[in-house]
């Protein structure tokens, strides 16, 4: 469904007129088919978010292609309706300006979709994602963290998108409410058969809801494994990275 | 609207509104409020006092002092307004273009912004009126010609901190138009910004034409404006000092309100302070860098 | 043995909003122990820290006795306490790039802060600190030290003030959420660092984090903290094995159960 081709992207370093390039992707390939959760696990400045934002047709790769259903998704028209993402910052996702309401409604209203039963509708979202009915005429800026990233979360189902982009969407997020977040999107993926695609850093999150992932470092991705063979990893850097591990 | 309702619990920022409405308003229905004609002459009023018919007296020729600020109000506030606001049109259009969409198109913006800032202003403006000839619309294109490079600078600035939020990312990935983004995300962002400098620099205008006109280069007698009664008073500054008073003190109130009218809007203006009414505004002691739940 | 720090009912609060964020808090650090502050945001565990060494901002205010090596620090004077921190009590925080000055290289805060301290000279700054950022594993020392903060990962800038940390030799480290910000293997190498810090100094420490494993890991006592109220405390075998408290017992099942699907991988098949 998703298909990332042989992707390469730079960043021009330097002024205006230098030649100077840093090479972020190499060559970067994978799949995520329909209803799946694609783990992409790198540690920072392994370049993950530059790939999230290609996948999510936001930047223009130099070379190669990020095919959805066979279409570019640098066609908005490709992305509306069918991708959404949830991002790491709460504080910055939702417009200041907007209330819960608003922001949840966006991408509906931008469709075109001027339907009667709006009310109706967020407060069935919002119920969805654990939050009542109250929480419609708030203000970003009164929401706690983990009642922000709910709402980013109902914003983005709110399409019912086929497959949803999540950077890093727990990492800000206090581990006890990481697992309820993390519990609540295993839902909406059986709910709503969508695919995700799950960057982060944390590998223990990853094997809590993910079915497969990437290990990605600088730029490539260094192994790709189901979640439930993880014992079994084989580059130096996936084995590097299990033994660092804090578990509990 | 929320930013009407949040300005006014700013006393200072009110009355400033207020007296700049009053002043909108005075200049725009001047026949109806101005008492006497601004241009009749009668030189027996000459250097007249204050009376019961010529609240603020009369000129050296005559001329009533109350009805020509009233009518100076049009010149000196309404039109630099319309001045203001097609610098800022053109500017704000620019700069969202060239922030929002960056790369080439911000690189050729900014390039023509430079070309057009490496100009002095005051001198340019001189020169445009040297060339057009002195007169009140030709010192405005010259205003809108040297102003809006610098608005177009400075809101490219601010649409460029607001173009990186996740907000904006967020509906760019959802396949929403570039058109609606900059409309419905970038534009009620920035627009507190923008009326803050505007406010600001609505101040420096208005010093200018009235400067102008002072040189004797703005509106052409016998008009009223500000300026000019300021520069006809300058003549008999020692003889008669009170003629200077009513300008001045007009153009005093009338910047000093737009100064404090640009401060209170950038308070009222913040999201943070709108609520939904319900609970009281928590305010977070313990703000960590990296927040939970 | 004579307590390293006493802390008797500890009240903060907010003097702008007559809210109180501490409400009575009161906990013991014994010597050569490392105590863990656990919670949530908004359960005051950095507050505390702050208010050990008296750096609040303006409006929040304190009372209390904090005993430190006898001496009750909330009664004295600001140049006193300028005197103990750093050198007797040191603190690293949570935000790496924020603890240095952007606008100079990371050697020139050193030189300011061990000049300051002990009144070295440059050379035996540079020769102390080398030693130090050698035994934090940062190699090419004097390259490091002339390279400003943001071409320095975190991990690195953490190890800095660890270095740094090292140097001075207080009796008492409180570390504030040091290795939050970090991923995965930063956060590791962080962690044992922080384990060979104690080591070295042998004096207390104090760490506040939020992820038990990391707790579980470096200290051995540990406060649960909720609301500005310590709702639990106690070793740390007996907290996170047989949590009494509801309270802590939720923070232990949402960590478990975090790692659960992990080390079920891990063990089975």
């Amino acid at each position: 469904m998703l298909k990332v081709e042989n992707v390469h992207k730079s960043y021009r370093v330097g002024g205006l007129f230098s030649r100077k390039k840093q090479q972020i992707l190499h060559d970067v390939s994978f799949e995520c088919g329909s209803g799946e959760c694609l783990g992409i696990i790198g540690e920072s400045g392994s370049g993950k978010s530059t790939l999230g934002r290609l996948i999510l047709g936001i930047e223009q790769a130099d070379q190669g292609a990020v095919l959805f259903e066979g279409n570019d998704v640098r066609n908005r028209h490709v992305r509306s309706g069918n991708m959404s993402a949830v991002f790491q910052d709460y504080t910055s996702s939702i417009n200041p300006f907007y209330t819960v309401k608003e922001a949840i409604m966006e991408p509906l209203t931008a469709q075109g979709q001027v339907r009667s039963d709006q009310d109706a509708r967020v407060d069935r979202l919002l119920h969805q994602v654990g939050l009542d009915a109250s929480y419609q005429t708030k203000y970003a800026h009164e929401l706690s963290g983990g009642e922000a990233q709910r709402v980013c979360i109902a914003r983005a189902i709110s399409t019912e998108p086929k497959c949803i982009v999540l950077d890093e969407a727990i990492s800000s997020l206090d581990v006890s409410v990481q697992i309820q977040v993390l519990r609540l999107l295993k839902e909406l993926k059986n709910i709503y058969q969508m695919s995700y695609v799950f960057i982060t850093h944390d590998i223990q999150a990853a094997a809590y809801i993910c079915d497969r992932v990437l290990i990605f470092r600088s730029g490539k991705v260094e192994e790709t494994i189901d979640v439930k063979q993880l014992k079994h990893v084989q580059s130096d850097y996936a084995k590097q990275l299990m033994e660092h591990l804090i578990t509990f | 609207m929320r930013a009407l309702k949040n300005l006014s619990r700013d006393k200072l920022a009110s009355l400033s509104l207020f007296i700049i409405a009053a002043i909108v308003i005075l200049g725009l229905f001047a026949p109806v409020f101005a008492p006497h004609d601004p241009n009749h002459v009668d030189m027996k009023l000459r250097y007249a006092g204050s009376s019961w018919a010529y609240w603020f007296g009369n000129d050296h020729l005559g001329r009533c002092i109350l009805s020509r600020l009233i009518y100076g109000i049009r010149p000196s506030i309404l039109w630099v307004l319309a001045a203001l606001l097609a610098s800022v049109g053109v500017g704000a259009a620019v700069g969202f273009l060239a922030g929002y969409f960056r790369g080439k198109t911000d690189a050729i913006l900014m390039r023509i912004c430079d070309i057009m800032l490496s100009f002095p202003g005051y001198v340019m403006t001189l020169a445009v009126v040297g060339i057009l000839g002195a007169g009140l619309e030709n010192i405005l294109i010259a205003f809108v010609a040297m102003k809006w490079a610098w608005f177009a600078r400075v809101i490219r600035t601010s649409v460029q901190q607001y173009a990186e939020m996740d907000y904006v990312k967020f509906s760019k990935a959802a396949g929403i138009s570039n058109r609606r983004i900059i409309l419905k995300h970038i534009v009620p962002v920035t627009f507190s910004d923008i009326a803050v400098i505007a406010s600001g620099s609505m101040c420096s205008m208005i010093l200018q034409i009235s400067g102008l006109s002072f040189l004797g280069l703005g509106i052409k007698a016998p008009h009223a404006e500000w300026g000019m009664m300021l520069n006809e008073a300058r003549e008999v500054m020692f003889s008669h000092p009170e003629l200077m008073l009513a300008p001045g003190l007009a153009i005093v109130i009338a910047v000093s309100a737009f100064n404090f009218l640009a401060d209170g809007l950038q308070v009222a203006l913040d999201p943070k302070r709108m609520n939904s009414g319900k609970q009281p505004r928590v305010t977070e002691v313990e703000k960590p860098n990296v927040e939970y739940a | 043995m004579l307590n390293m720090l006493e802390v008797n009912h500890l009240r903060v609060w907010d003097a702008n909003e007559g809210k109180e964020i501490i409400r009575d808090s009161s906990f013991r650090l014994k010597p050569q122990t490392c105590l863990a502050i656990v919670g949530e945001s908004g359960s005051g565990k950095s507050l505390t820290c702050r208010s050990i060494i008296r750096l609040h901002k303006p409006w929040i205010r304190q009372s209390g006795e904090i005993l430190f090596k006898g001496e009750n620090l909330n009664q004295l004077s600001v140049k006193e306490m300028r005197r103990r921190r750093g050198k007797q009590i040191g603190m690293i925080m949570q935000n790496g790039m924020g603890a240095f000055d952007p606008s100079s290289v990371v050697g020139v805060h050193f030189q300011e802060t061990l000049k300051g301290h002990f009144g070295w000279s440059k050379s035996q700054v540079e020769t102390a600190m080398k030693k130090a950022m050698e035994s934090v594993m940062l190699n090419h020392p004097i390259e490091t030290m002339n390279k400003y903060p943001y071409q320095l990962s975190g991990g690195m800038l953490q190890r800095l003030m660890i270095a740094l940390t090292l140097v001075l030799s207080p009796d008492i480290v409180i570390a504030d959420e040091p290795t939050t910000a970090l991923d995965t293997i930063s956060q590791y190498e962080v962690v044992e660092q922080f384990i060979q810090l104690r080591e070295r100094m042998g004096g207390s420490m104090i760490f506040v984090s939020h992820d038990l494993g990391v707790v579980k890991k470096i200290a051995d006592e540990v406060l649960v903290m909720r609301n500005g109220v310590i709702v639990e405390s106690g070793s740390v075998e007996e907290v996170l094995s047989a949590p009494r408290h509801p309270y802590t017992q939720y923070l232990v099942s949402t960590r478990l159960e975090l790692s659960s699907h992990f080390n079920e991988i891990m063990r089975g098949e």
